[in-house]
């Protein structure tokens, strides 16, 4: 059913060249005055011309506007990555990080003209060291893989404080942890000890106990984990580890499913980073930036890297110099503050009750989701209830010839962003769907029958058509084999592209 | 609550579907000691009105740049952004969309990053980039990671010119994993200097063009010096206009660029988010770091563009990844790729001789303020000057007046009390420059 046309565009979709076949190095979009000339740099100066093209703004405009109609969004429509927590982003988020008091600002003015901007951090760390129950915060880490970083380097600081560094090494993380888990704990110099899950998708408490030993650094465990199961024995886990002389460190990618209903230092953890783009809203932006606080126990407090923010009287200064045997500092300047006025406008919009509510009504929709789908789809955990999101497998579906990868295919023609695939490892073709707290009922109900046609399909022996999707979609399927084995990362001119190969 | 559209009756038909009697049924694995009975001790839900009110309040507590005379760079810096950047990078298509997964629905972001990756190589003057990384100075830090991959060697050293916050972080991230970072004394022409510290077993020097005094270097000599010893040049910038006009990292023998790209196309925000700009030879990709966009087809033949090599990455590849990275600075990059797309090379190097104009008449007239010398002889648009008296104490006499002219030296790091960073950009007018040269004679008088 593909239909060719002279332009090649397609109705509404426009034909989008790359702005190297419709650009030239010698327009620009910008008015600026003509310089004059001078110069101090003399033989240092660019010697071959640059040849980046420019658009006129007309035809930026065009070109940008046109690419955004090939792209998903959540204000298109549900976007139920599992793990990923697409939910809305309130756009007086976007006007309020936009006020100049906030946007033009220099993080190097004087503290005197920035009073404003320290109150502001300082009442987000109330707010994340209050819903959390936690003693202390870093606000910089850039994302949430870097606050991983920076929880690991705090616990290394702490043994290093106890002498202890050189005969801890190992940390146990479950084989269900995200990847950044073991990425991480390497990266701050621990060696990677997995731990196997039991039956019902948790952490096997008694193999956990086996790993145990005066060599362990901490745990890094991910809680709710990436079963979307709340772990039953986190509280026997962090005793334990605690008892052995380690510290927990908790992955809060799922935090929002437990925000204002659990406080993580009642569950006994040391550190935890919290993704302000996930529980708090901030946008994804398609792929970043994202924010990534730590908070800390009382035990991993004092170890936090500058910058610092401490208040005397009714002033507010900002400590910038590390002191020796903290974590060291983490990026330039203060970390991402246009990150912290939206999520604190999402939190005050909220206050306590709602973020409760945030979290209640994303577990609703998850388990409404499980109950509505697991007649359908095998729910490898699905007994008993999940948090914010539901776990299904392709096994009822792979005797009929399609796989997970089919069903996500299939459900971009049926105009959805498919749900996570493959991830948790730990069960082979998983589809992990997180619906977030921003879906009504009626939104859900309309997946869920969308998805129970999906699987009605594919056990009707409809594999050939499966694996012919997407059709509907921007594109076909993408040869994603031949990206990674011919690697092509930039535009190059035909000629130098040509002389390449 | 506005953004919650479950009423109480469909929780109420949604839990009669699930089997619950009530959502504490939902939350049953949860150990009884650790539910909390109440709400947290916070305030309550507000309605938009009020809490734009509040946040207005914190706002005007700040004196955004706007309102003062403004000479502040040293690592972040005050550029016009043309209105429509801005206006795109809100479109919900772009705002409101995750990593481009499925690259079937999402080739408006990943052809995005494809023209950024070459804008940035282009730039730059290397084969290629990656699709970026949080910020200048983790880019640094993940290029001195990656150097030691590469050789297999331990050590890198840090030129004297190379911002005191880019070697702090680069410290942290080596450290743990016993890459020793060894930083030379502050030199405001100090690139040249890590020559004499090269020796066989260095991974990488790293250097700064424009450093942090704002001198511009001739890199070549130093990459032949490193190579000679088997060791990368990663070369770093804090301000990405340089590169419209001085020569490029990758033309004068780098083998890692990483730095700072809030320049074009992002506003100061008080330090973040930003964008960080990482580029390479391509024999070196298989052990970069970051998120990389590679040009395919689809199942039609059609040219379309996936997220590829994800082999080196933490997701695949777990404990063994180049990097724990996930993101990159997606709507950063957007804003750093539709402005230089508005700007074109005619563009970028008029806006970079413009800084660089603007920087030499600033320069002009503070040299021209009694007991005021001009440090730096090769600049972009910053430099540094010695004051008669403390740096701090003349800053701070300099915001009485409305005029914030500089960063102290020892605000960044010890040492140098009387050294100011300056900068000046496009936005800076001549009004502004008398200006602040008279009150720097008065400040000073």
């Amino acid at each position: 059913m593909s239909v060719e046309t002279t332009s090649g565009s397609r109705g509404l979709l426009q034909r989008v060249d790359l702005i190297f076949e419709d650009g030239d190095p010698r327009r620009t979009g910008v008015d600026l005055p003509a310089p004059k000339g001078v110069s101090k740099l003399g033989a240092l100066e660019r010697k071959a011309p640059l040849e980046i093209p420019g658009l006129k703004e007309p035809e930026a405009l065009r070109h940008y506007v046109r690419l955004s109609q090939r792209n998903y969004a959540i204000d298109l429509g549900l976007f139920p990555l599992g793990s990923c927590t697409m939910k809305h982003n309130p756009r007086l988020n976007e006007k309020v990080v936009r006020l100049e008091g906030f946007a033009d600002l220099h993080p190097l003015q004087p503290t005197e003209t920035t009073q404003g901007a320290l109150e502001l951090m300082d009442q987000l760390a109330h707010w994340l060291l209050t819903l959390t129950g936690m003693a202390g915060v870093a606000l910089s880490p850039k994302a949430g893989a870097h606050g991983e970083f920076c929880g690991m380097l705090a616990i290394r600081a702490a043994l290093e404080a106890r002498g202890e560094l050189d005969k801890r090494r190992r940390v146990l993380a479950p084989v269900s942890a995200h990847g950044t888990n073991p990425s991480t704990a390497v990266a701050a110099g621990f060696i990677v000890d997995e731990v196997g899950a039991d039956a019902r998708g948790r952490v096997d408490l008694e193999a956990f106990k086996k790993h145990l030993g005066d060599d362990v650094a901490a745990v890094m465990l991910t809680n709710p984990n990436t079963c979307g199961l709340f772990e039953p024995d986190v509280k026997a886990i962090a005793d334990l580890v605690h008892a052995a002389g380690g510290y927990f460190y908790c992955d809060g990618a799922n935090y929002n499913a437990i925000v204002g209903r659990v406080r993580p230092g009642d569950l006994g953890v040391d550190a935890m980073h919290i993704n302000l783009h996930k529980t708090f809203s901030t946008p994804h932006g398609g792929g970043g930036p994202g924010a990534g606080p730590v908070v800390f126990s009382e035990a991993l407090a004092r170890f936090a890297p500058a910058p610092k923010i401490v208040k005397a009287g009714d002033r507010f200064d900002l400590i910038e110099a590390n002191e020796p045997g903290h974590v060291g500092r983490m990026c330039a300047f203060h970390g991402q503050m246009g990150m912290y006025v939206r999520a604190l406008a999402y939190m005050m919009s909220h206050g306590a009750d709602g973020l409760r509510q945030v979290a209640e009504d994303a577990v609703l929709n998850a388990n409404y989701l499980l109950a509505r789908l697991k007649p359908h789809f095998n729910a490898p955990f699905g007994d008993g209830p999940c948090m914010h999101e539901a776990l299904f497998d392709d096994s009822n579906l792979r005797t009929h010839g399609v796989e997970t990868i089919d069903i996500a295919k299939a459900l971009l023609d049926e105009g959805y962003h498919p749900m996570t695939t493959y991830f948790p490892l730990v069960v082979h073709g998983a589809m992990l769907v997180e619906p977030t707290e921003t879906e009504s009922k009626a939104e859900l109900d309309r997946f869920a029958d969308v998805m129970i046609a999906l699987a009605k399909r594919a056990k009707g022996n409809d594999a050939a058509s499966f694996k012919a999707q997407p059709r509907l979609a921007p594109m076909r399927r993408l040869d994603e084999t031949r990206a990674a084995r011919q690697p092509k990362l930039r535009w190059k001119p035909e000629a130098a592209a040509r002389a390449a190969e | 609550m506005r953004y919650l559209p479950l009423s109480d009756e469909d929780r109420a038909a949604m839990l009669a579907v699930i089997g619950a009697k009530s959502i504490d049924d939902l939350y049953v694995d949860v150990p009884a000691e650790a539910r909390l009975k109440g709400l947290v001790d916070l305030p309550l839900k507000q309605g938009e009105l009020q809490v734009e009110r509040a946040l207005r309040a914190l706002a005007e507590k700040n004196i955004p740049a706007r309102r003062a005379t403004f000479f502040i760079g040293a690592g972040a810096y005050r550029h016009h952004v043309p209105a429509s950047v801005d206006h795109l990078i809100q479109r919900s298509e772009f705002l409101t969309t995750y990593t481009p997964y499925q690259p079937e629905i999402a080739q408006g972001t990943l052809q995005a990053l494809y023209e950024f990756q070459t804008q940035v190589a282009m730039l730059t003057g290397m084969e290629v980039a990656n699709a970026s990384m949080y910020d200048g100075s983790t880019a640094a830090a993940e290029a001195a990671l990656m150097a030691a991959r590469v050789t297999k060697r331990a050590k890198v050293i840090f030129s004297g010119g190379v911002h005191p916050h880019y070697v702090a972080t680069a410290r942290t991230h080596c450290a743990p994993v016993g890459v020793e970072v060894i930083a030379l004394d502050p030199a405001i022409d100090g690139e040249a200097a890590v020559i004499d510290a090269l020796a066989g077993d260095v991974a990488a020097v790293v250097v700064q063009s424009p450093n942090a005094f704002g001198t511009v270097s001739d890199l070549a000599p130093i990459a032949a010096a490193a190579h000679a010893q088997g060791a990368l040049l990663i070369s770093t910038f804090t301000e990405v206009v340089s590169l419209g006009l001085i020569e490029p990292p990758g033309a004068m023998g780098a083998d890692i660029v990483a730095g700072e790209g809030q320049s074009i196309g992002n506003a100061l925000a008080y330090g973040g988010p930003y964008v960080g700009l990482f580029a390479t030879r391509e024999k070196f990709i298989r052990q970069m770091p970051g998120r990389l966009c590679g040009e395919t087809l689809d199942a039609d033949g059609k040219r379309g563009f996936v997220l590829t090599l994800s082999t080196r990455e933490q997701h695949i590849r777990r404990e063994k990844a180049t990097s724990n990275i996930c993101t990159n600075a997606g709507l950063c990059t957007m804003a750093f790729t539709i402005h230089m797309t508005l700007l074109g090379a005619a563009g970028l190097e008029r806006l970079a001789r413009l800084n660089h104009e603007t920087a030499i008449r600033l320069a002009d007239a503070l040299a021209g303020v009694k007991g005021v010398e001009v440090l730096t002889e090769r600049f972009f648009n910053e430099f540094a000057i010695r004051t008669p008296k403390a740096a701090q104490a003349v800053i701070d006499a300099l915001l009485a007046k409305g005029v914030m002219g500089g960063v102290a030296y020892s605000r960044l790091a010890p040492g140098m009390d009387d050294v100011v960073l300056v900068c000046a950009t496009e936005t800076n007018t001549d009004d502004d420059i008398a200006h602040y040269a008279r009150v720097l004679g008065e400040v000073l008088g």
